[in-house]
Formats: structure tokens, C-alpha cells, sequence
């Protein structure tokens, strides 16, 4: 993993945050959910972040996602600055770099597993037989390959999940974003979710950053960052442990 | 990508087919009534023209009274065989001069009676308004001058008074009068309009007015010319002779009226366009109910669906392309049911016109107005609910329940 360091290629980065501030409301009413963060993130790592509800992790991850602005500081994206870039630009990056994976699965119902993966590459103008061919791989990969015509409400709280993994990474993101991943699983499927994440990050290099509150989940990355009242408290590498 | 975004809408319209077909019932139920209000009116219109057509062909209709559209006013003076005579005399040979009194009366024969009309005239009745007699025989001189209670029945007024008995040579009572049936008209049928040609009783003029009416009034004047390009001429003479005769200074207004049929025609068709362009409004209105029905329910969905547009707002769509994709949507409904609605609003004027035996007559640039309308709906009553999809926060979207 360490030998491609991007560094040594001489590539900036993946994500780098500097002094990023994000606050709510103004004046006296002012909340400020980041304090000035500092991050570096590099291709192909994966990440957990973890910290108490209200620690400002979400926000962090909605900045990262370019789903949300910062009020202040600097978000550079592949060396770009992202904080420039308006509405449009933000949602052609997320488009091309990103993939996310909820919580929630946010699948379409009553739209085939198929369709569903299929969804990023429609808007990516990739053409209906191509878009089918990869989808179809990507849901290979999860291990769907015999529920792709499959509706979500006929597949189990997993196999979504992992549908909506095989649609973060269909479109061959540089970044996968997974917010609480495995929030509504029960621990028997978690450590499935967690290693098809680990292994999509060793095998294809892409960089995974899974936002979690669970100790246990977090354990099967190779770095956990620590968010507490709007600023990193910890940041250290980890050695995945088996269960 | 408009393929890719008309396919997506359809998903989205098959994801919940009820709820798509009972939105779009109501551009359907409007586009229908439009399409069968302005149809069955146009029906209505071609149908009357075509009645009034069948009165006679270049004819002129004298009658008096001031008003040239209303009824006739009973306070001006009717016309005398004098009048009759001096046209005669005007217009020459070539021209068919039918002069009528009409009266109500019961029709009477053995235990049967029928309440018709009985129009006393000349033999040129059934030249100038395309009567023909097709048993018996038309009134003899004899008959006609000397005022002798004979008469010829229309079909209706034969089949409810004699039914299956031979009326020729039978003695029935029109009103008080004895009269002799001494021929039958070949029936001319319904006009479109509700008129019974048929119901009627022709008597020579004289029996009418001397042993009926007791005067010598006669109430209008049928007119026919051979060539209909002699017809403004011959209206224009009608009336300078009528003026002088009647007295009329220059500038007063005739106290008579001249119509010919296009005139009635075009009269009523005013009339019927009238109605026509209300009706076609009052259906638009329910078209306008059905854009805000769909706007309703748009505004439903894209709620319902936040959560799916923050998805796909996070996968990365641009919010033009959400826009796009709810406006795609609300077309398509509109649109659909547009179709759907013409479809219905044809059949249903054709099925009513059948019923009321009126020509179906399909104005297709109403049925194309009709449709681009449909969608323009859409797009005004979509337009809202769309751009509200497309300015959702993405986070807030996505943490949506």
C-alpha cells in the first residue's frame, strides 16, 4: 500500500483541509461546528472517522462529500480549491470523484437493484448497454450478482446496503464516502459491510472514508481519526484486527 | 440525455401507476370535455347551416316585421295579395314567389287527431321549398282561386292521423274546417335541429285565409331566383318595391325584413359559435382544475421523494437536471392525459352526435390546440414543484424521513 504513495509520485494529496471553519447563525447565536480543522487524506487510504454525535465529524464529511461550504479555511480536492467552486462545479466533482454510500441505504423503491446501480452512469451520460455492462459487474463484486432485477424492498437491510455500495463504486469513484454504514445492520452483517469497503479500498485503490460511532467498526481501518467539538483530538494509524 | 431524462420520468410515472392515472384523470376529464364541447358545437353549427340549406336553395324569405333576426312582430303590417302581385310583376317570370298564412290547428280524422300547422299557399310552395308530392296531385286553378278546403298532408301528419288507412279522397277536419286529403308529400325528414319537415298541412291560400283566418294577410313570402348570383339584386329590388309600397321615408327602417338563407345561417352559426366558444370555456376552466390537481400532486411527490432527490443530488446531479426530471414528469402526465382525453373527447361527440343525428365534424386544429395545451400545462403547473426538487439543500435532502 505505503510503496504508491502519492507523495512520492509527486501528486498532491487527495484531500487536504487547512484552518477549515464551519459555523452556523450569526452574532451571539454563532455555533461553530469546526474550529479550524486540519486533515490530510491520501489516495487509496481507509479511513474512519469517529467521534461523539455534535463533534462536527458530520460536517467535515458533508465539506469532503462537496455537499456542503465552509465558512472559512481551505478544501483542496486533488490540489484544487473546492471552496471556489459553485453549485454546478460541486455536483460535476461529486459526478466524477465521488461515491456515497448512507446510512439509510437511499435506495429508489420499486427500482431494480439493476437500475439502482445503474443511476450514477445515467448521469455520467455513459450509453445504456455500457452502463448495464458495468453495472452488472459492480453488483458482481458485491455479491448480487443473482438479485440484480431484485426491487430493495424485496432484498434484506444488507444486500441493499450492498447494492448501494455496488452504486458508490460503479462509477470508479477516487473517493467513496460512507456515513454510518452500518447504522442500521445488526452485527452479523457490519463486518460484511466493513471488509467489502476494505477490500474495494486494497484492491481498486480507492480511498474509503467511513464516518461511524461504533468502536467496532471502526477497528477494520487502517487509520481512525477522533473528531471532539469541532477539531481532530486524534489521528493514528490502525491495524485491522479480525473478530 | 432527453432520452435518458424521458425514461427516468416514466419509471418514475410506472413506480406508481394509480397515483399517475388518477393525477392525470384530470387533464384527461378536461381535454375531453374541451375536444366534445367544441366539436359537438361545430357539429351543431355545420348541422344547422345544413338545415337551413335544406329550406330551399336561393331563397329569400319576406316577411314583415322590423327585426331581421327575432320573431316576427305581430304589430306590423302583414302583406296583401297586391304586394304579391306588384313583385310578380318586378321580378319577372324567372323568379317563384310562394306567398303563405300559416295557422295552428287539430288536425282531425275518425278517432285520431294530430295539432299541426297548416300553411296556406300556391302550387309554387312546393317548387320554392322543395316539396314534392308523390301521391294524388298538386292544388288545380279552380282550387286555388276559388278557395276550396282541399289539402295535402305531410308524411308525419298522414302516419299519426290515417296511420295504415288510405287518406286520399278522405274528408278529415282541420280545425273547424272539412277538408278533402287530395295528395301526399314525399316525406323530407327531420331537419338536424329538431324541426319536423313533415308536420305540416298544405291548403290553397285562399281556403286559408277566407275559411281559417278570416283575412286576407298574408305572413311571409318565399322567394326563389334560378341562379344563386341574381339572389342580391332581387333582394335589393325586393326591398326598394316593398319601401315604396309600404310608404318607407328615406332613412326609416323597413318595417319588413328580407333574409336570405345564408343570412339564417350564418345568424345561427353565430349563434351556435357563441355557444360553442362558452362551452369550449367553461371546459377549459376544468382543464385548468386538472393543471392544478397535477401541480398538487407533483408538490406531493417531490416532498415524498426528497430523500431520493438528495440521493441524487449526492450522485451528482445537477439541480437543472432535477428540474428537468420533475417538469419531464408533469409534461408527461399532461400530455399523456392529453391523449388520453382527445381520444375520449372524439369518441364520446362522435357517440353524441350519432344519438342527436348531427354530422361529426372534427376541427383538428382544436384537437392540436388541445394537445400542445396539455403539455403547456404541465410545464406552467410543473414548473413550481420542479424548481421546488431542484433547491433542496442536498444534506438536508438526504437526512429527509
Amino acid at each position: 500500500m505505503s510503496s504508491k504513495s502519492p507523495e512520492k509520485q509527486g501528486l498532491p494529496p487527495l484531500i487536504e483541509l487547512s484552518n477549515l471553519v464551519k459555523s452556523y447563525g450569526q452574532g451571539d447565536a454563532e455555533v461553530r461546528a469546526l474550529g479550524g480543522v486540519n486533515l490530510r487524506i491520501n489516495a487509496g487510504e481507509f479511513v474512519a472517522v469517529i467521534g461523539a454525535s455534535g463533534s462536527g465529524k458530520s460536517t467535515c464529511m458533508n465539506v469532503i462529500g462537496c455537499l456542503d461550504r465552509p465558512t472559512s479555511g481551505s478544501f483542496r480536492f486533488l490540489g484544487v480549491e473546492v471552496t471556489a467552486l459553485d453549485n454546478n462545479a460541486l455536483a460535476l466533482l461529486r459526478r466524477h470523484y465521488l461515491g456515497f454510500v448512507f446510512q439509510g441505504f437511499n435506495l429508489l423503491s420499486r427500482t431494480s437493484a439493476l437500475e439502482n446501480v445503474e443511476l450514477p452512469l445515467v448521469y455520467r451520460r455513459i450509453p445504456a448497454k455500457e452502463r448495464r455492462r458495468r453495472a452488472l459487474l459492480a453488483l458482481q463484486q458485491v455479491g448480487l450478482e443473482d438479485r440484480v432485477q431484485h426491487m430493495p424492498s424485496e432484498l434484506s437491510g444488507g444486500q441493499q446496503q450492498r447494492v448501494a455500495i455496488a452504486r458508490a463504486i460503479v462509477s470508479e469513484p477516487s473517493l467513496l464516502l460512507a456515513d454510518e454504514p452500518t447504522g442500521n445492520l445488526d452485527s452479523a452483517r457490519k463486518g460484511e459491510i466493513v471488509r467489502l469497503l476494505g477490500d474495494f479500498s486494497r484492491t481498486r485503490g480507492i480511498t474509503v472514508v467511513i464516518v461511524t460511532h461504533e468502536s467496532d467498526v471502526a477497528r477494520w481501518a487502517r487509520r481512525i481519526i477522533q473528531f471532539e467539538d469541532g477539531l481532530v483530538s486524534r489521528d493514528e494509524p490502525n491495524t485491522p484486527t479480525e473478530s | 440525455m432527453w432520452l435518458a431524462t424521458l425514461l427516468m420520468a416514466l419509471r418514475a410515472l410506472r413506480r406508481n401507476v394509480l397515483r399517475s392515472a388518477l393525477t392525470t384523470l384530470g387533464i384527461v376529464i378536461g381535454v375531453a370535455s374541451v375536444i366534445a364541447m367544441v366539436t359537438l358545437g361545430q357539429s351543431a353549427t355545420a348541422s344547422v347551416r345544413k338545415s337551413i340549406s335544406s329550406l330551399g336553395t336561393n331563397m329569400l324569405i319576406i316577411m314583415p316585421g322590423s327585426d331581421r333576426r327575432g320573431p316576427v312582430s305581430s304589430s306590423a303590417t302583414a302583406f296583401k295579395m297586391d304586394d304579391l302581385h306588384a313583385l310578380r310583376q318586378e321580378l319577372g317570370e324567372s323568379t317563384s314567389l310562394a306567398p303563405t298564412t300559416n295557422k295552428s290547428i287539430l288536425f282531425v280524422y275518425g278517432n285520431n287527431n294530430y295539432s299541426t300547422t297548416v300553411q296556406g299557399s300556391s302550387n309554387d310552395f312546393f317548387r320554392v321549398r322543395n316539396y314534392k308530392v308523390s301521391r294524388g296531385r298538386e292544388f288545380s286553378d279552380t282550387e286555388l282561386s276559388g278557395g276550396t278546403p282541399v289539402c295535402v298532408l305531410g308524411e308525419t301528419v298522414r302516419r299519426k292521423v290515417f296511420g295504415a288507412q288510405d287518406p286520399l279522397g278522405a274528408v278529415a277536419r282541420a280545425g273547424k274546417l272539412a277538408c278533402t286529403v287530395i295528395g301526399l308529400l314525399e316525406a323530407k325528414g327531420q331537419s338536424s335541429f329538431g324541426m319536423d319537415q313533415d308536420d305540416l298541412v298544405i291548403m290553397p291560400l285562399a281556403a286559408v285565409q277566407r275559411r281559417l283566418v278570416g283575412n286576407s294577410d298574408i305572413n311571409a313570402i318565399y322567394l326563389t331566383v334560378e341562379r344563386e348570383s341574381a339572389l342580391n339584386r332581387t333582394k335589393l329590388q325586393v326591398q326598394a318595391l316593398l319601401r315604396e309600397r309600404r310608404h318607407i321615408q328615406p332613412g326609416q327602417n323597413d318595417d319588413f325584413a328580407v333574409q336570405d338563407t345564408r343570412e339564417i345561417a350564418n345568424a345561427l352559426g353565430s349563434v351556435t359559435g357563441v355557444l360553442t366558444a362558452l362551452l369550449g370555456a367553461v371546459a377549459g376552466v376544468s382543464l385548468l382544475v386538472g393543471g392544478i390537481g397535477i401541480m398538487n400532486i407533483m408538490l406531493v411527490s417531490v416532498t415524498e421523494r426528497t430523500r431520493e432527490i438528495g440521493t441524487r443530488l449526492a450522485i451528482g446531479a445537477l439541480a437543472n437536471e432535477v428540474l428537468l426530471q420533475f417538469l419531464v414528469e408533469a409534461v408527461l402526465l399532461c400530455v399523456l392525459g392529453g391523449a388520453i382525453g382527445i381520444g375520449l373527447g372524439l369518441l364520446g361527440s362522435w357517440a353524441a352526435a350519432r344519438v342527436l343525428t348531427m354530422p361529426f365534424a372534427v376541427d383538428y386544429t382544436v384537437v392540436f390546440i388541445a394537445f400542445v395545451f396539455s403539455g403547456v400545462i404541465g410545464i406552467l403547473f410543473g414548473y413550481v414543484p420542479a424548481r421546488r426538487a431542484a433547491r433542496l439543500n442536498p444534506i438536508e435532502a438526504l437526512r429527509h424521513e
